[in-house]
């Protein structure tokens, strides 16, 4: 009962997000960028501002709005990124075996003792600030559970009766990859998936935070938080709703993570964060 | 077992290698190199000559595989290379950084510890109870906040608000200016250990030799003390032991935000300045100290559970 209602709040926490991010056009107020206005700068909410105005009198409504894009945007192609990396290693590791496997299993460890965020740090800093950047970075550092995973269950698959039936009935690696093995790992997978937007776009702010990320003045939570650090004292709100956005989107794909975790294998209930 | 510690010793070898090497690589492609950065700084016209000497200087006019294999044999002797920035070796620049880190990761971990801990612990004694629910509630939105957030807020209401601790930066000695950025630290770890205990005491009560201690008629409170907790705490030891490992990579932006000097603030500030050398070294402290945590709590783990094989 109570994990139903984890996932159904997960869901509506997306969704919410989502909705904001495509609908920013229609339900922002005013324009991100261009509706500064120094004259009414640090406005507090209230007024014509729902969540008051920033250090140079931009409407943080609309910027939040507009910033879901780049969170959303983000996290969800950066993870699917690595989804595909880690699933393509782990299932040919697990199932070819012998030097590929060894050389992929050196690599997931070489990728877990570097942090995702250091490592994209590094990366960020060689192609500098920018959308397709921020893809890469964090698109290349975080497929290693992914590729564990499937890697494991790979090799617990690869001996079954049905796999070898596929065999015996002529079928290809290539086939029996894709037809018999992958439609029996997209569970985990998708689950962890479902976390890693939700640690991608902690990490978008990170970077953005840092100045490394979005650069303005394209809105992004990141770096709208970034800004608000020097306005904490006069316009603390510039801060505080960036910062609640990205803990409810984050916090909604955690849930959604958990509620499918459990609904897929209740053995694994909570059992890993 | 002590054949099990050399090979473990061994394991870290390749793994560090890799590291440098990749590390390596990523940087020796950087577009704009930090002799450019500095001769185009607030002067007009480059001077060719100058360039060269300072390239020639930090030899960096020599090929990739040539730097990678200076590089890589410096470091066996334990040089890390010349910071390009203050011309000094990288690990005078490091070396001042590296107690501030480690402190603030333990600091934020004994937060963690004390709170998340007994939170699970509790938790698992009554599962499905109200207590149960809402420590679950915090745990996962603990693991949901963006930690620089939440620093933020805790530098507005207790140093700019409250005026009770100094919002930013560092004393030796001084407990004061460690409490918020620990706090802001511990939080994710303090909700992974919750959670984890909860599973761990969870699956334990379930065991059977803990339904043959109740069958024996043993009391509740010494069920969970002489069963229970001790199988616990291997768990909850691995947990935080792999925790600590990883913090000095999570610390970067709580230390950038609290203007902390340790590891992480000299990662970012030195990638500002392309100090490339500086970089590296930190880069590789952070691998470092991941590697040989893991290694210590596998090590640890030998020595309290039997059961692991030696050897």
């Amino acid at each position: 009962m109570r994990l139903r209602f984890n996932f159904t709040l997960g869901l509506v926490l997306v969704l919410t997000a989502v909705v904001c991010a495509l609908g920013a056009p229609w339900l922002a107020p005013f324009d991100p960028i261009l509706d500064a206005d120094l004259m009414s700068s640090e406005l507090p909410p209230g007024g014509g501002h729902l969540m008051g105005t920033d250090g140079q009198g931009r409407d943080v409504w609309s910027r939040v709005l507009y910033g879901a894009q780049v969170s959303l945007a983000v996290g969800v192609i950066s993870q699917v990124i690595n989804s595909c990396i880690g699933t393509a290693l782990g299932v040919s590791a697990g199932y070819f075996g012998g030097w590929w496997d060894d050389l992929v299993n050196g690599l997931t460890n070489v990728m877990l003792a570097i942090p995702s965020l250091v490592f994209a740090l590094a990366i960020m800093a060689v192609l500098g600030p920018g959308l397709p950047s921020l893809l890469i970075a964090l698109g290349l550092t975080n497929w290693s559970w992914t590729c564990r995973i499937a890697r494991s269950s790979t090799l617990s698959l690869k001996n079954q009766g049905f796999v070898q039936a596929a065999r015996t009935a002529g079928f290809g690696d290539l086939n029996i990859m894709r037809t018999q093995i992958l439609p029996n790992i997209l569970g985990p997978v998708l689950v962890i998936g479902t976390l890693g937007i939700g640690s991608a776009i902690l990490a978008e702010a990170a970077l953005s935070f840092l100045g490394i990320g979005i650069r303005p003045p394209q809105p992004s939570w990141g770096n709208m938080l970034s800004d608000a650090r020097e306005l904490i004292r006069t316009a603390p709100w510039a801060a505080i709703f960036p910062g609640l956005a990205i803990f409810a989107t984050v916090l909604g794909f955690n849930l959604l993570g958990d509620g499918l975790r459990d609904m897929l294998d209740p053995h694994m209930r909570t059992r890993k964060a | 077992m002590l054949h099990f510690i050399l090979r473990r010793m061994l394991q870290m070898i390749p793994t560090m290698l890799a590291v440098v090497l990749i590390v390596f690589v990523i940087f020796s492609v950087v577009p704009g190199s930090f002799i450019s950065g500095l001769m185009s700084e607030g002067r007009n016209a480059t001077n060719i000559q100058a360039m060269q000497h300072l390239n020639a200087q930090f030899g960096l006019d020599q090929p990739v595989p040539v730097r990678l294999w200076n590089y890589v044999t410096g470091l066996l002797q334990g040089d890390l290379g010349i910071s390009y920035r203050t011309r000094e070796p990288v690990w005078n620049v490091i070396e001042p950084r590296l107690w501030p880190s480690i402190k603030l990761a333990l600091m934020a971990m004994g937060l963690a510890a004390v709170v998340g801990i007994p939170l699970g612990f509790m938790a698992a004694l009554r599962p499905g109870s109200i207590f149960d629910s809402a420590t679950m509630v915090v745990a996962v939105s603990g693991l949901s906040l963006p930690e620089f957030w939440f620093g933020l807020l805790l530098m507005y209401v207790f140093a700019l608000q409250l005026g009770w601790l100094p919002s930013f930066g560092y004393q030796p000695g001084s407990l004061q200016h460690i409490i918020l950025p620990a706090i802001a630290l511990g939080v994710s770890p303090m909700a992974l250990l919750a959670r984890t205990t909860r599973a761990g005491v969870l699956d334990v009560m379930n065991a059977d030799f803990v339904r043959t201690g109740r069958a024996k008629g043993l009391s509740e409170p010494r069920l969970v003390k002489a069963h229970v907790a001790r199988n616990v705490l291997v768990l909850i030891l691995t947990t935080m032991g792999l925790q600590i490992g990883a913090m000095m990579g999570q610390a970067i932006v709580i230390e950038k935000l609290f203007s902390w000097p340790g590891i992480g603030s000299l990662l970012v500030d030195s990638v500002a300045t392309r100090d490339i050398p500086v970089v590296q070294g930190a880069v590789l402290v952070i691998v470092v100290w991941f590697l040989v945590i893991n290694m210590l709590v596998d090590i640890a783990y030998a020595v309290i559970d039997p059961r692991i094989k030696v050897g």
